[in-house]
Order: structure tokens, then sequence, then C-alpha cells
């Protein structure tokens, strides 16, 4: 009963407050100051008080929503950049993000920063929660109006919170960065404004997936915030990513270089391997993020989604029987392959500009998220080397943390050989993806379309390391090495070289060896490659497999 | 290569059976059944067959031969060892590498491929060694029966000047021209101020359109005998030139003949053929409707009595040129099955390889002039690998990722020699199929080819089906008003794609618009407990905003389930299709009107290409809001296509006329690039200096790789 009068009260109140609020719009037009007396003589005072909070609430909201000011949001237009809430509102669906710390202000008050000019409701971003086609998702989107975006101890702390969050409920985290760096006025506290953001982004690593756009300057320290997620995409011509600029770059090294140069969405996705994908404008990016988005599970504690389907699981391909051309030394696409079995021809290539000699992107099955891993043999013959080893074997993590089966297309003639291989280090890279196939306990399905030769062949996903359904198809050969290089060896001094030739490729150039066994599981029509995984996966789907109790493994880094 | 796979009298049973099948109305087989195999078990017929040929006519001639229980060898290049022809066919033996030179041209190879299976005859297909007197004469020295005319009968027509003189004397009409072989340039111009302008340069051993050139002047003339010889010596080996007068805006119909070896000889009536481009057959049809049954007769009987003045045996074509009198020229003879045999055998109901092959073995005609009726109409297009904006078709190559013949349709032929998977490659004729549709009345097999067109899946290479749809609904076609200028008369400009009337724009907009919508629906659609939020209904107004070309359209689509209410332009129309988002082919119904649309790629920045009435269009779809954002996006500056000339085909680079530096005029030859057996001249757009030369003759150049770059002056 008490509770139902608190609740009469409460409402009536709330009418009368309305009332009250109707008057309020209505006087708009009025400066608050001279409004006010106005209503001291209308008006009981606590009623009046709440007025005058409301009016604060109202004024701080729309000044948060202004960030930096007309003047500045124009020039973010005219630079060919969205602001901080038309690109949240972009990546959200419509009407369903929920602001956090709108009220935050930045606490620094050295250099006339306390000024009432100088403070700007929300500070320098926007945090909170939304839904991307209906699934929860927490996001931060720095504000570039409003000190250039600079990270004080307040916006760290408002990324921290929502960070926080996301970890609670498992749901991942969207970072939309737009930032000049650090707040300078605010010294060491921006700097312990990173190191807490950092952190987190550590902490929550493996648990939510953390995904990172970067739509403008992003420097300094900064830059290691998107390396510390999962996914770091950029927009050309407008963002850039360095630890120092090219002022700094001349002065130390004497290098002249631009921006787009040292930075740029090129630089990254093509010769860094920074980023992992770039879009024409912030426009495509978004849209482009929130298909991304459709592939990824919410936390390491969902499974890998499943959407609705329309395409048949048991749909024969009958373009894969002629896809491996006829001489084993001929290149052929392997994204014929991939959108070939692929629902809907549908695939996100991730880092389609870097080592291209690996393709990993995801694409669906029957509807469900599948990593999907190949050797390109249209590119430096599908071999193994730094660069690829390295990008793949972030790709087999990330879907090993998040419950992403693995589908693996072995056309892999070896490791790269070479002093520059060698020297930069290919054993110890190499081993990061041997490493990250053999502890993924997530279902994995390996293709062997042609060659899978020596250490190669074990790394990419073989049966020895736990692969759970491994296929060949009849053009595949396993073997240490081709027939040339092996007939030097085994038939050295053999005056008909050709014949010994002969002879290996008879032996060995073809899918038996590996078959009798019991390396490949079947030799199957490549035609029906789609149908047989589709099925596999139904199989798989509640394999459990945990791997012995450790701190962490200890990748060679 | 492979052994004869099983004993012949085993498979002749089997054959035998698969037959009685087929006669008796074997369901799949029956309702695709355009021509009649009349298999006799008791007449003998050959063992076997070794076809000389690829793609579409090797695969329609190993039919044939199954229905007859003929065992069938191909021969194959090494890059066809997995092509169609090679795995329908019984046996197959590899002839060589990929240049039809060393492969299907090797008369050696084949002729050992010959020896090593025991063929008992060869048929030849069109093309290659289809009019090739040595390779009939050697054939016959081994005792092998080539399926098709003597050897005297090629040679007297394989030749253009003596077929001229051979068809003047049996009274056939021929047109005014130099009875000779044309020596060089100069006494090029002098014969054709001769005869008068407009005149006709073409190879003495040509066909199909290679090495010919029609000249209007000298500085033509001096050109286009340069070009047919170099064109006629690779095409043909055989350089020869010669001249005739050029009939304006005349019609293209030939005359389809069949004779036997006891000197019966029937005239299967004509075939249209005269929508073409650069004197290559698009589309044709049978019968003409520009033909009255007195002209009829006359250019059949005038057919007839020149096959028996060459003592002709098998099918062959007669080609006239019919000028808007009436009156038709002997054009040549083709000695050889022609591309377009199946139009009449879809009118006539004869299965023109089988009666070859009876010719061959040295049966008589079943059938009387009589005999030979017009049932129905029955129209062919040439699908080609090509670029229809490019003069009218220029070669593309690529994988085949996706292919579909509208086969699902009645009344619909496909002859094609590919399947998904295959390449269409540089070596080779780049025509994906001919597709031929019939009905009782012209009206009713046009509508059926549009409707075939709409619903032929082809992904992976460029193709001409926009073009050749077009064409099929343009009045003058419509009409049969038309003539061999009918592309460039109603395409001045090259063909740009179908032109969109108001409605069309609009049924396309509510297409474009509803998928979108259908996708946006979909991609909410998670299975299982996927946490998707239940406090949000599911949105069924959509405020998009669609751009075509230039031009931005606000539409408004209402959904419930899957009839989409759209308003666009003050219009509302409602589409309702069942929104398979993983099918080729998107069928929509749009206020009652059944459109078969195709979805060609869409991606996440609202991008759509939709096919539609058969040409490809661009949408980009967004919703308002994002459209709104979307001004603010930087617009990205194209290149400027004046100063960088691009190989607009794969192709091989045969000259680079300039160097660095070099000051070329508008117009000006800079580089000649050779595809698919054509030269084609690059010009410089503009007048410039060189800047840069990115290729060297003997290069083998990408569509769309850079040749030169011009400067800026």
């Amino acid at each position: 009963m008490a509770a139902l009068a608190t609740l009469r009260n409460a409402s009536s109140l709330f009418g009368g407050y309305r009332f009250i609020y109707k008057n309020l719009v209505a006087s708009r037009s009025h400066v608050w100051d001279s409004v006010q007396p106005n209503w001291n003589l209308q008006q009981r005072w606590y009623a009046v008080s709440h007025l005058s909070v409301q009016e604060r609430i109202d004024k701080k909201r729309e000044a948060a929503r202004l960030g930096g000011g007309q003047a500045r949001i124009d020039a973010q237009h005219k630079r060919g950049k969205l602001t901080a809430r038309e690109r949240v509102e972009l990546l959200l669906d419509p009407d369903t993000f929920v602001e956090y710390d709108m009220f935050v202000e930045h606490r620094c008050s050295d250099f006339g920063m306390d000024s009432a000019q100088n403070k700007y409701p929300g500070d320098s971003v926007v945090t909170g929660q939304g839904r991307i086609n209906g699934r929860l998702v927490y996001v931060f989107s720095q504000d570039f109006t409003v000190f250039g975006g600079s990270l004080s101890g307040a916006h760290a702390q408002k990324i921290c919170k929502i960070m926080d969050q996301a970890v609670l409920v498992g749901a991942p985290v969207i970072g939309l960065n737009d930032s000049g760096g650090a707040r300078i006025q605010e010294g060491v506290e921006s700097l312990a404004g990173y190191a807490d953001i950092f952190l987190r982004n550590v902490l929550v690593s493996g648990v939510v997936p953390q995904i990172s756009l970067i739509m403008g300057p992003c420097a300094g320290g900064a830059v290691y915030s998107p390396a510390l997620t999962d996914f770091t995409f950029m927009v050309k011509d407008t963002s850039y990513l360095f630890i120092t600029g090219p002022d700094v770059v001349k002065s130390v090294t004497n290098e002249d270089v631009t921006q787009e140069e040292l930075g740029g969405a090129k630089t990254h996705t093509a010769v860094s391997g920074v980023a992992h994908r770039a879009f024409e404008n912030d426009v495509e990016a978004l849209l482009n993020l929130r298909e991304f988005f459709n592939f990824l599970p919410l936390s390491n504690k969902d499974p890998a989604p499943v959407m609705e389907c329309h395409d048949p699981s048991d749909r024969l391909v009958p373009g894969l029987d002629t896809v491996v051309p006829f001489e084993s030394t001929k290149a052929y696409d392997m994204l014929d392959i991939i959108h070939g079995i692929a629902d809907e021809r549908d695939f996100f290539e991730i880092m389609p500009n870097y080592a291209k000699n690996i393709v990993v992107g995801f694409a669906r099955m029957n509807g469900r998220t599948v990593g999907i891993v190949g050797n390109q043999p249209k590119v430096a013959s599908g071999c193994l080397d730094i660069n690829s080893s390295v990008k793949g074997a972030r790709f087999v993590r990330f879907c090993d943390a998040f419950n992403i089966p693995i589908i693996t297309f072995v056309d892999v003639p070896g490791f790269l050989p070479g002093t520059a291989q060698e020297y930069g280090g290919i054993i110890r890279h190499g081993a990061k993806l041997l490493f990250a196939f053999a502890e993924a306990t997530v279902p994995k399905i390996t293709i062997i379309t042609r060659k899978a030769y020596g250490g190669a062949y074990d790394v990419m996903s073989s049966k020895h390391l736990r692969g759970d359904v491994n296929y060949a198809w009849p053009s595949a050969e396993v073997a240490v090495m081709g027939a040339k290089g092996a007939v030097q060896i085994i038939f050295r001094g053999k005056e008909n070289q050709a014949e010994a030739e002969a002879e290996y490729v008879e032996t060995f150039a073809n899918p038996f060896p590996a078959a009798v066994r019991g390396f490949v599981d079947d030799i199957i029509q490549p035609s029906s490659t789609r149908m047989r995984i589709c099925r596999d996966l139904e199989v798989l789907v509640n394999k459990c497999q945990t791997n012995p109790w450790k701190k962490h493994a200890n990748i060679p880094l | 290569m492979a052994a004869p796979r099983v004993t012949s009298g085993l498979q002749r049973v089997l054959l035998m059976l698969k037959n009685v099948h087929f006669k008796l109305g074997y369901r799949i087989v029956a309702s695709r059944k355009q021509y009649s195999t009349v298999y006799d078990p008791n007449e003998k017929t050959f063992e076997k067959i070794l076809i000389a040929n690829r793609g579409e006519i090797a695969c329609r001639i190993i039919k044939t031969c199954k229905k007859m229980g003929i065992k069938t060898v191909a021969v194959h290049s090494d890059v066809d060892s997995n092509a169609v022809h090679v795995k329908m066919a019984d046996e197959a033996v590899c002839v060589g590498p990929a240049p039809t030179s060393k492969s299907y041209l090797n008369m050696d190879a084949i002729m050992e491929a010959i020896r090593k299976t025991r063929a008992e005859a060869v048929h030849p297909g069109y093309g290659f060694l289809s009019e090739n007197k040595e390779f009939a004469k050697r054939l016959a020295a081994e005792g092998v029966t080539f399926i098709g005319p003597d050897t005297h009968a090629i040679q007297a027509m394989g030749d253009k000047i003596e077929s001229k003189l051979i068809a003047k004397n049996a009274k056939v009409n021929t047109i005014p021209g130099f009875d000779g072989v044309v020596k060089d340039t100069d006494q090029a111009i002098s014969i054709a101020r001769e005869i008068g302008y407009p005149v006709m340069i073409k190879a003495s051993a040509g066909g199909g359109g290679k090495g010919m050139r029609i000249a209007w002047n000298d500085e033509e003339t001096r050109e286009g005998f340069r070009f047919s010889s170099q064109e006629a010596a690779s095409s043909f080996g055989d350089d020869r030139l010669l001249i005739e007068k050029f009939i304006d805006n005349p019609r293209h119909i030939e005359i389809q003949v069949l004779a036997d070896k006891h000197g019966n000889a029937l005239w299967l009536n004509e075939r249209e053929c005269s929508i073409q481009r650069r004197n290559q057959k698009v589309i044709e049809e049978a019968p003409s409707t520009f033909l009255d049954p007195n002209t009829r007769k006359q250019m059949g009987e005038q057919a007839v009595s020149l096959a028996k003045a060459v003592q002709y045996s098998s099918a062959g074509t007669v080609e006239f040129l019919v000028d808007s009198q009436r009156n038709f020229y002997f054009l040549e003879m083709n000695t050889r099955l022609q591309v377009e045999h199946p139009i009449t055998e879809c009118i006539t109901g004869l299965d023109l390889v089988q009666e070859m092959i009876r010719i061959a073995k040295g049966y008589k005609l079943h059938q009387k002039q009589a005999d030979i009726p017009i049932k129905g109409w029955a129209v062919e297009s040439r699908v080609y690998a090509e670029d229809p904006y490019k003069s009218f078709g220029l070669p593309s190559i690529g994988r085949l990722s996706q292919y579909i013949e509208p086969l699902n349709l009645t009344n619909v032929r496909v002859d094609s020699g590919i399947k998904e998977g295959s390449d269409i490659s540089i070596y080779y004729d780049p025509m994906i199929s001919k597709l031929v549709t019939y009905g009782s009345t012209r009206a009713e097999a046009l509508q059926r080819m549009v409707e075939a067109l709409d619903s032929y899946v082809i992904r992976g290479v460029t193709h001409n089906i926009s073009l050749l749809r077009d064409i099929l609904i343009h009045p003058r076609f419509v009409k049969g008003d038309i003539s061999t200028k009918f592309l460039p008369e109603v395409y001045p400009d090259g063909f740009k794609g179908h032109q969109l009337s108001d409605n069309g724009r609009r049924e396309l907009l509510a297409t474009a618009a509803c998928l979108y919508v259908a996708l946006q629906l979909r991609s909410r659609r998670f299975i299982g407990n996927q946490r998707v939020s239940t406090s949000h209904k599911e949105q069924n107004r959509w405020e998009l905003s669609l751009k075509l070309d230039k031009d931005t359209h606000a539409v408004t689509v209402f959904s419930t389930g899957s009839l989409f209410t759209v308003e666009l332009d003050g219009k509302r129309l409602n589409v309702t299709s069942e929104w398979n988002l993983a099918s080729a082919l998107l069928p929509v119904t749009i206020d009652g009107t059944q459109r078969t649309m195709q979805c060609l790629s869409r991606d996440a920045s609202g991008n759509v290409s939709l096919q539609y009435l058969g040409t490809v269009f661009k949408i980009q779809v967004l919703n308002r809001k994002a459209a709104d954002l979307n001004k603010h996006m930087p617009e990205k500056v194209p290149e400027d296509s004046g100063s960088i000339l691009r190989s607009p085909m794969p192709g091989s680079v045969v000259a680079v006329s300039v160097k660095p530096g070099d000051m070329v005029s508008e117009g000006q030859e800079i580089c000649v690039i050779e595809a698919m057996k054509m030269q084609n001249s690059m010009t410089a757009a503009r007048t410039a200096k060189v800047k840069t030369v990115h290729c060297k003759a003997g290069d083998t150049v990408a569509e769309g790789d850079i040749l030169i770059e011009l400067g800026m002056d």
C-alpha cells in the first residue's frame, strides 16, 4: 500500500512537472536568467528548483549533442568526415543508442582549461550501447570537434566504463577512433588514461570481440589501443595511424614522407599489416562494419551465430571439379573455391591486400559463421612466409577464441626459402601458425586441394594437429617435397632422372599415401565439398575439447 | 589415350535401349526435342567417328552420334582436357597445346589420333579443318570418310573467285566485282575505283567475317587491304584478297542445302542472318519475314543448281545478299555445317548432323523437296563472352563462376560446350552458346527468347545478353525491318545498354528497394538463441534513397511478409517475390507483371547490380539517414580516360607505333592488339605527347591493362 501511495504521489508530481515543462517550452526563446524571476512568482520554490535542474539537463544535453560547436562540425564535414554522433547513429539500429556519461567533463584546471568555454559536456568522446541488427554492442566514438578528440582522463574513464560493462554482460566493443592524441594540458593523467584503456583491451581480449575503426588521426600512444583489439579497419584518405608523424620522422631520420605514405590506409592494409581492411569513406565503413558484426558471436560464451540461409546446404558446386588446373605448376584463384562453397558466395575477407599468399576471412556455411583459411596459389604459389604465417595465425586464434569453426584449404608448396626469410625469423613466425592451429579446439575441417608439401602440410590444420575432418581432392599431392627436388635426393646419380621423377609422381603426387594412413579421412569429389562441410559442421557443433590447464600458453612471439 | 571402354556389342544394345526411351517420349528429352534423329537400327552406319573440333559443335555432333549408336572420339588441346566435349565422347585424344595451329589445326596429330582410335569417319564441325581440302585429301588417302562434301567441291567453293565463276555458269545471280586475286594496295585502289565505291575487300580463303573490310575511299582501301591481308594470313594461312561491289543496306539470307551422293539435292528453306556486327552474325531466324514464297523458291532452286554444279554432297549453305527490291546475289557457299543450323532443324524437324552422317555413308536422302516443311518459327541468339558496349562486342575472357542455362523453359534449345567452371580463354572463339527458341509464330518464338535470355545465368565473364535482348524488343526488329546495317543504324553511337522508360525505371528502382529491405529484414534473423533484442518490433516502413546514374530517388517501402508496397515518384507499386536471396534469379511480380531479374552483386555499402531487361544497372540503395550523411563524403576523382589507353580486351600486342616523347594526333593509331584473331587498331583519344609506353609487340595483355599513357599537353 505504501508503495502504491508513493507511486501515486510520484505520478502527480510528474504530472505537475509536465505542466511546468510545457510552460518552459513556451518560453524557450527567452534567455535563461531573464526567465527565472517569472517562475519564482508563479510556482512554488521546489518546483522551480526542479525546473532549474531540468533546464540545466536540457542545456547540457544540447551542448553535448553539439560537441565542439557548429563551426567545428562544419569543418569536420568539409574534411569528408562525419561527427562522432552521426557515426554512432549510422552504425547502430535506429533509436537503439543509449548514451552514457553525457555529463562527464574533463577535470583539468591548468592552462585555463577550467574556464566555462573550455568545458564540453561529455568531453571528447561519445560512449554508450546499442544494437546492430538487434544484437547488443558497446560503442565509443571519439569527437574530433572537441579538443581534436584528444584523450583526457575523463575521456579515458568513459571508455573504460563501457568496456567494463561490455565484459560484464558479454557484448563486443567497437571503437570509432578520431583523435589527435593525448590531451597535453592534462599531462600524466592523459597517459594514465591510455594505460587504463590498454589494460582493459588486454583483459577483454578473447572475452568479447573488440573492433577498431580508424576514422581520423590516431597517433602516438593512442595507436596501441587499436593494435590490441581484434580487428582494425580504416577509412581511405581520411585516417592515419602512426607512432610519430612526418615532422618527427623528418627531424629524426631525415626521411621525407607524407602522412598518407607513413600511416594511411594503403600503407597499413598493404605494407605493414596493421589494419585489416579499408573502406572508401565513413558511410561505407560504418555500413560494412554492421555487416561484419553479423559474423561475430557476442562473446566467448556464445556460439558462432547462425543466420537464416536460403542457400541449400547440399548444393553441388560443379565449377570446383575443374578449378584446379591440369598442370600442377599452373596457378588458380583460391577465392574461386571459397566463393563457390560459401553461402551465397558471400566472403568477408580479412587483410585482402596484405600477405596475399594466404587468404583469410569469414563466410557462412548453412547460415553458421566459419573462418576460412586458404593458401593462395595465385600469389607466390601460395607458399608460407613470415607475413602470411602471422596473418593466418592471428586469424585462427581469433576464431578459436570465439567458437568459430575453421575451414582450411590447403595448396602449399612449403615455406618460402631465402636469407630474407631466415634472417627475418621465418622459423619463429611460421611457428605461430603451427601453434595457432595446434592449440585451436573449435571444429577444424581441412581440404587439401592440391599440394601439401613438407612442414607446411603439417602446419595447415593437418590431421596430426587435431583436424576433425580432413579431406583430399583427387588432385591432392601430399609429400615431403615436389618431384624434382625429391628425385635429386633419393635417386642421386641415377641416369634417367625423368623416369625417376615419373616414378616419384606415380607414388606420391596423389592423395593415396595420406589416405591409406588415415591422415585424410576421405578423398572427395570437389563439387561435393560444400555439402560435406555443411554436414560435418552439423556433426561437430557440439564438439568439446579442452587443452591441459595452464596459466597461458607461450606462443613464440 | 583412352582405350575403347566397352565392348561394342554391349554398348550398342545399351544405346538402343536409350533410344527406345527417347522414342517413347522420355520426359526431359522429349520436352527439349527440336529435331528428330530417326534412328533405324537396320541401317548400318559408322562404328566410330572422330570429331575434329571442340566446344558446342563437337558436343552437338556427339549427341547425334550417341543417338545413332556410333562411338565417338574427341580431340582436344591440353587446356581443353576437362572440356565438356571431351567428357561426352567415348574416347579422347590430346592433339597438342592450346594454340589452334598446334592442336585443332594440327593435321598430323589428328591423323595420328584417327589411326590410333581406328575411327572410320571424321566430322569436322565448322571452322578449323572443316573446309580444308588438304585435310579431306589426307583422310581419303587413308580410307577415312570425311563427313562433308568431296574435295573438289570444297576447293571450288572455298575459293571465292572460283566459286563466283561456277555460280555464274550455274545461272546463279552474282555481285559485280573483280574476278581475280588483288596483288597489292595500288591495284586494290584502282580496282575499287573501277567497280565504284563502296567496295568490299575480303580474304579469298575467308569466312566468318575474318579478313573482311569495307572501304568507302582510297584511304580506307589502303588500310583495309593491309588489315585484311594480315588477318587472312593469321586466320587461314592464305593472304590472297579479292574486291567486289559492296551492296549497301542488304539483308543476308542463306539457303540450307542437303545433297546426297546420288545426285539428289534439297533446299531446306532460308535463314535470315542480317543482324550482324563486323560481318559476324548475332541473331538468326528461320524463316525470314522478308521472303515471299516465290523468292524463296527461286533462291532455293538456284542454291540447289549450284550444289549440283559442283556435285555437292552433304549439308551446305549458299549465302545470298538480298537488296530491298528482293534482288538476291550469290555471296559464297559454305561447304560445312553452319553455326546457325539449329534453326533450320527446328522448322524442318530434320537432324542435319544425322543426314550428313547418312550421306557420308552413301545413303540416299529420304525426303523429297515437297516433304520439307516450314513448321513454326525459330530464332537463334549467339551468346558470346564479349563486351557489347565496345563496338557491339569485344572479346572478354574469364572463368564461368556461375552458369545456368534456361532449360527450365519449354521450346528452348541451348547448344553449348561449356559448363560452370569452364574457362573462356583467349585461344578460342568466345562463343558461350547458341540459344535457340521456337514457337508456332514468330511472336511466340521471340517472346520465349526474351524470357530465356532473362533466365540465363552467366557469371564470371562479360557477355552480350544485354545487346541480344535489346535487339529482340526493338520495334524495327519486331517488325522484321532489318538489314546488315541494323546495329549501326539503331545504335549510331554504339550500344549503351537498354534505355529505361519511366515505367521501366520505376520497376527497376522498386525491385532494388525491395531487395534491400528483404536483405535488411533477413540480416536480423538469427537462428537459435542469439540474444537478439525482442523489445524492438520488426521495422515495416523503410525510408530509402536510391541512386541510379546521377539521379537520386526517394523511395518508401512498406513491408508485410513477402509483399512490399513501394512509393516512388508519386506512384505506388506492389512487388511480390519469394525473395530467395541465394538464387541467381530474382523473379518478381510488379503490379501483376512478371519480371525475371538477376542480382549480380550486392554489398554492404548498398550497391546492387541488377540485370533488368538484359542490361545490368548499378544502383546504390541507402536508408535516408545514410543518404543524408553521404552528402558529406568526398567525391573520389575518377581516372582521366583521355590520357590513359587501356587494352579493351585480353589479347596480344601486335605492334606499337609510338615511343615516349612522340607527338600523336587525335585518332592516330598508336598500337594494334590482336585478340581472337581480330586485329584492333588502338588510337589516341586526343593530340598529345606520349608519356609512357607500357607494352611492346608480342606482349600478352589483359583487359584493362594500361598500354600507353599520354602527357598533359
